[in-house]
């Protein structure tokens, strides 16, 4: 404890600085789209914040402080995760596995026999022209925000749990109490579905402008 | 017999989690060289995944 306090590098954080500000906010946003409850997120974020401050020793200067800090907040919300995966079993997600099913179903041609599964003319994967450059736009990411939380809540969950807390396929069987075939199902789902948002909001519009 | 683009589809989301067997990857392959389909879905999903690795460390332009 009286380590951190003498550390220079502790020292070395200054927690007034307005661009902590700035991290707090997109802390939020991470925690926001995740728990889907403004409440819970809040004191998610503070949680972290509470933690990087007192083992602001802990900051080596490898990562920047932004990507330290959000480290912090994932282990916390993953914490949060574990502790509640009772409550929040599979069954109680909405999860229209029905409906994610047909839309999935419906991008595949079944007319002739030797063609089945085939993409669709309409819904082929289209060429995305400098994919790059889009991380480096605001208005992407708000597409982006947008296309995760219109995914069905079940295939958001599962997406999220493997894509942004970086857990593995056989944690989230666990946690959820789903089949690990089940699990990729939902992930290919989500995915399938991620991608045709993203393209059909962002990079079809790109591609005419 | 060449699997469909929706099988593929399905190999190439299981790509970013687990490692594919040596017959699903030239299965895999031997797809992708002729759909340029898939050969994009394949690009998309490793952008996503890209894109999903800086939104989780913070790192996201201008936001």
């Amino acid at each position: 404890m009286n380590d951190s306090a003498t550390d220079p590098r502790a020292s070395a954080i200054d927690w007034n600085d307005p661009s902590i500000g700035a991290i707090r906010r997109d802390m939020l946003r991470f925690a926001q789209i995740q728990l889907r409850d403004a409440g819970a997120a809040e004191d998610m974020v503070q949680e972290a914040l509470i933690a990087a401050m007192n083992n602001a020793s802990g900051f080596a200067g490898r990562a920047t402080l932004k990507t330290w800090m959000f480290a912090i907040l994932r282990n916390k919300i993953v914490d949060h995760i574990r502790k509640s995966s009772r409550e929040i079993s599979c069954a109680d997600l909405s999860d229209g596995t029905d409906e994610g099913a047909e839309r999935i179903e419906a991008l595949f041609n079944r007319r002739s026999m030797g063609k089945s599964g085939m993409w669709n003319l309409d819904d082929m994967p289209s060429t995305w022209a400098d994919p790059d450059a889009a991380l480096s736009q605001k208005q992407f990411w708000a597409v982006f925000d947008a296309c995760v939380n219109h995914l069905p809540e079940r295939a958001a969950r599962v997406y999220m749990m493997r894509e942004f807390l970086d857990l593995d396929t056989e944690e989230i069987c666990r946690q959820l109490g789903i089949s690990s075939n089940n699990c990729w199902v939902i992930l290919h789902r989500a995915r399938t579905g991620l991608r045709e948002c993203l393209e059909d909001n962002w990079f079809k519009g790109e591609v005419a402008a | 017999m060449m699997m469909s683009c929706k099988e593929a589809t399905r190999l190439m989301s299981q790509e970013q989690d687990r490692e594919l067997t040596l017959r699903e990857r030239a299965a895999l392959k031997f797809h992708t060289m002729m759909c340029i389909g898939c050969t994009n879905y394949r690009k998309h999903m490793d952008f996503m995944r890209k894109a999903a690795v800086r939104f989780r460390e913070g790192i996201w332009g201008g936001g």
